[in-house]
């Protein structure tokens, strides 16, 4: 090894630890005093988005920092730890797992919304749009996304009501699964699949790419209620979102996105 | 764990595909960047870089774009051969081909300028045409080289989620490599079923790494 390498070599290797140091001190800024972290499913975003900046200004000082994934996606993050301080489901069985699991507050549980299924096609589709549930089974719809059954509320939701129509396995033949709701929308936005199961919710804020093809009957209502996780330290707060999704403020930015009054 | 083996077997299969058309691609265009002098050469070399340093998702997208029902390449895929790669594992074969390409290239590219043209001008100056002086005399004094590429993009190919999950999906047991089942198992707290995936596929890396170090000696030998 040449001087001029070694030189260069131990010049990286400080530079290295100094943008090391640097990163890490910029890691650890101090908490501001109230962070209000809210996990909701990932059906809610376009909602939670607006309902956040107006609940900010309600409350002075807070700060919302929003998390989409699939209800189950949160779960599994709420139960190693996360330092969430809302946890908003797309479905009761996911909040069920999590208070048999003491991951919620008692008594802050609540429901504040609901929704429907819908199939979408996309909106240049040239195959005939399906009118029922048996219409899928045609060689026509060669793909159909909906959620994983495993880890999507919604893809729980469409097995149910395709189970209890004995369509389950012709369907599940050619399912192409997504990890949560808002990506079996895109595929069909994207035309990349002939039909897919979302909430009615994810169809109207699609609504220039997918249409609607017929609503789908559920054997389990959709609700979505939510809870302040155990442990909160922002527990006050967490409250106070909860009710602020509860009130008439709150209810009317969700119907504004879709959403059926609890 | 009706997931796991499958998803194995699908893996191992879309990496080794992804490694035979980076074989293929890597030597070609290895040869061309290391022997050819043409404009933009560096230029091309950059771009087939690339996937090596952009964020798989951002490949996934490109790949998307290019390949989907409305992509351009797509759309003529499906007019004229009514083929669609998205959702296929033939689709999981394109994207991992792509992210691993640099890993080959580079090294073939590499290998290729470290052969002695005086060794291939002896080999031509004793009569062997310009194909025989490429496999009997560049290729075998690279290889090792290339074969150090490959062994890499074979591990990148068999590890390779985030490109494939926009390209391919998860369809279980056509598309869902086991990097994704893994990811699914996760997002969906089946941690059991992760960990046993996580434990299978460090086990075959690990066999993989070891087989592919004896056959590199051997060779070598």
């Amino acid at each position: 090894m040449t001087f001029a390498t070694r030189f260069a070599g131990r010049l990286l290797g400080r530079l290295g630890a100094g943008l090391l140091a640097v990163s890490l001190v910029g890691l650890a800024p101090p908490a501001r005093a109230a962070d209000l972290t809210v996990s909701a499913a990932a059906s809610l975003s376009n909602a939670f988005r607006e309902l956040a900046p107006i609940f900010e200004a309600r409350h002075a000082g807070a700060h919302v920092l929003l998390n989409f994934a699939a209800s189950d996606a949160l779960l599994a993050q709420v139960r190693q730890g996360a330092p969430v301080d809302v946890f908003a489901s797309a479905d009761e069985s996911t909040l069920d797992k999590a208070q048999n699991e003491s991951l919620i507050a008692a008594g802050t549980r609540h429901v504040f919304a609901r929704n429907a299924l819908v199939v979408i096609t996309p909106i240049d589709s040239k195959v005939p749009a399906p009118k029922a549930l048996a219409d899928l089974r045609e060689p026509l719809f060669a793909h159909i996304a909906l959620g994983a059954p495993a880890g999507v509320p919604a893809g729980r939701y469409a097995q149910g009501a395709l189970q209890s129509a004995g369509l389950w396995a012709a369907v599940a033949a050619k399912a192409v699964y997504a990890t949560n709701v808002r990506q079996a929308l895109d595929y069909v936005a994207r035309g990349e699949v002939d039909a897919g199961f979302v909430y009615a919710t994810d169809a109207q804020a699609f609504r220039d790419k997918v249409r609607i093809a017929f609503d789908v009957a559920t054997p389990t209502p959709i609700v979505y209620p939510l809870a302040v996780v155990q442990g909160s330290r922002q527990a006050e707060l967490a409250r106070a979102f909860v009710d602020f999704t509860l009130s008439p403020e709150g209810q009317a930015v969700l119907a504004k996105y879709g959403f059926r009054a609890p | 764990m009706g997931v796991a083996w499958p998803a194995l077997a699908l893996s191992l299969k879309v990496a080794l595909w992804a490694s035979a058309i980076d074989l293929l691609l890597g030597i070609g265009l290895g040869l061309l960047l290391a022997r050819r002098r043409f404009p933009g050469r560096e230029l091309l070399d950059a771009i087939l870089t690339l996937p090596m340093v952009l964020p798989p998702t951002v490949l996934g997208y490109y790949l998307l774009v290019l390949l989907g029902r409305r992509g351009w390449l797509g759309a003529w895929l499906l007019e004229h051969f009514d083929v669609s790669l998205i959702f296929t594992w033939q689709g999981a074969v394109v994207a991992a081909s792509v992210v691993s390409l640099p890993l080959v290239l580079r090294s073939a590219r590499a290998a290729f300028e470290d052969v002695n043209p005086q060794l291939e001008a002896a080999a031509r100056v004793l009569g062997l045409g310009e194909w025989s002086v490429f496999l009997r005399v560049t290729l075998p004094l690279a290889w090792r080289g290339v074969l150090a590429g490959l062994l890499l993009a074979f591990a990148r190919a068999l590890g390779e989620f985030g490109a494939t999950l926009m390209v391919a999906g998860s369809v279980p047991g056509k598309t869902q490599t086991l990097s994704i089942a893994v990811y699914e198992a996760v997002q969906s707290g089946q941690d059991d079923l992760a960990w046993r995936m996580v434990a299978i596929i460090s086990v075959t890396c690990i066999g993989i790494l070891v087989a592919a170090r004896r056959l590199a000696l051997a060779g070598a030998r």
